[in-house]
């Protein structure tokens, strides 16, 4: 382990809504773990996730219909949950869910 | 390591298709999602050259990203036609009014002309305003069937061929499993149907995103950096749509086709010439096309000028009853005041 992981965390079409209304935010995560998509969800969830978990939250990851992006890069290409976060890190959280 | 395109063009690939779980980049992923669509609009003859459409704008990820590739399709592949926005303000505040502003940008980054009509010149009423009179309980079918007329009087306003709408695939999939859910055959019968109506006194309205998923419309959006709005509507949790999105959804996991097949199967349900189907006329008060006499936009209207905004809301005979009952007050007040002036 080499010190804390920065990463930065994105939100958009109505994402944001449920996270204190803030689009864009870096985020240190302590290095006493590997993190992963998996228990970075988990830590959005106790910590920044401020309105109905349920709708950004299902089992142990997005509610179907939010798309997660790395680094600009479709999480599905990636591993999804077991993708490895690297410094600087960038996540995107899009939700498809909102009006059209 | 990264995953390299599909397409063997040598660019790493920025998504998985849903519908193929194709990774492709980011050029080879516009390149099919633009010729699918134009696929769609040539193989089910949408248009014809030098008609006049109007695309259906919200101002949302579905009607910007439309207006977006009718636009770039048309120039690429010399449709001929001449493309407008055309847009329903309900009179919401702080969501149609802003999402209005979006659909402005969008008529200046497309250099296309833009019409907004309101519920409040067509009808008299904001939604606000029915939704104070009516509360939150069926607030939406007001909004829906005064939009879906209010497109209808635009579109003949503009003396357009036909309306384009942004409906998505898995939109469509949804609309299958609602009206399945509903018993609602009629609407279940032509809910698959990429273009509607078209008869004499009615405008066609097309759907070129029919076979379109969700999940791509977002990441194109995103990835071409389209601005569209994207605020649920603050009246709206449209409870009964949100279950069959959930459910689809939860259903893609394990059979990622699924949208399609759904679609599928719509589209190949035939019914018994038994079940009853609504014949299309004309609204004798207001012109506009209907399968009831008066339409169901007039009875809501109706409703709502005589202070009984129920009027329209579950059975005709209700209604009816609704009306008498009113008239029958109406009388008796009269009477009251005549027999009072006479003294």
């Amino acid at each position: 382990m080499t010190g804390d992981l920065k990463i930065v965390l994105e939100f958009s079409a109505g994402a944001e809504l449920l996270f204190d209304n803030i689009k864009k935010r870096e985020i240190t995560l302590p290095s006493t773990e590997k993190w992963t998509i998996r228990n970075l969800l988990k830590w959005m969830k106790e910590n920044i996730l401020r309105e109905r978990p349920e709708l950004f939250i299902q089992g142990d990851t997005v509610r179907p219909g939010i798309l997660v992006l790395i680094n600009d890069t479709d999480w599905e290409l990636l591993g999804e949950l077991d993708y490895e976060l690297q410094q600087k890190d960038n996540i995107l959280f899009i939700s498809t869910l909102h009006g059209g | 390591m990264p995953i390299l395109c599909k397409s063997n063009c040598g660019n790493k690939a920025v998504l998985k298709r849903p519908k193929t779980a194709d990774a492709l980049c980011k050029e080879c992923f516009f390149a099919a999602f633009e010729a699918e669509i134009h696929h769609t609009i040539t193989s089910s003859k949408l248009f014809r050259h030098g008609e006049k459409v109007a695309v259906a704008a919200s101002g949302g990820k579905d009607s910007t990203v439309l207006a977006h590739v009718l636009k770039l399709l048309n120039e690429r592949h010399n449709y001929g036609l001449e493309l407008v926005l055309l847009s329903i303000d309900e009179g919401i505040t702080g969501y149609r009014d802003d999402s209005l502003e979006t659909v402005k940008k969008n008529r200046d980054d497309y250099e296309m002309s833009l019409k907004i009509l309101s519920y409040e010149e067509l009808y008299g009423w904001t939604m606000d305003r029915i939704v104070a009179q009516i509360g939150r309980s069926n607030n939406c079918t007001f909004c829906g069937v005064f939009r879906r007329q209010a497109l209808d009087r635009g579109a003949k306003l503009l003396g357009v061929d036909s309306i384009a709408t942004g409906h998505n695939a898995d939109d469509i999939a949804e609309t299958v499993i609602m009206n399945i859910l509903r018993g609602d055959t009629a609407r279940l019968s032509r809910c698959t149907d990429i273009k509607t109506g078209g008869s004499e006194d009615s405008i066609p309205r097309v759907k070129p995103l029919k076979y379109t998923y969700e999940k791509e419309i977002v990441m194109y959006a995103h990835y071409k950096k389209l601005v569209y709005f994207s605020t649920e509507c603050v009246f709206a949790p449209n409870a009964y749509r949100g279950h069959a999105r959930a459910f689809l959804k939860d259903l893609e996991k394990v059979r990622p086709s699924v949208i399609m097949d759904i679609i599928h199967s719509g589209e190949q349900l035939r019914f018994k010439d038994t079940v009853k189907k609504p014949t299309r006329g004309i609204c004798e008060r207001c012109g506009f096309v209907s399968s009831q006499q008066p339409c169901k936009a007039c009875v809501l209207l109706e409703g709502l000028n005589r202070g009984l905004p129920k009027l329209g809301i579950g059975k005709k005979s209700k209604g009816d009853r609704m009306i008498a009952n009113q008239e029958k007050e109406m009388a008796l007040r009269d009477k009251a005041n005549l027999v009072k002036n006479d003294f």
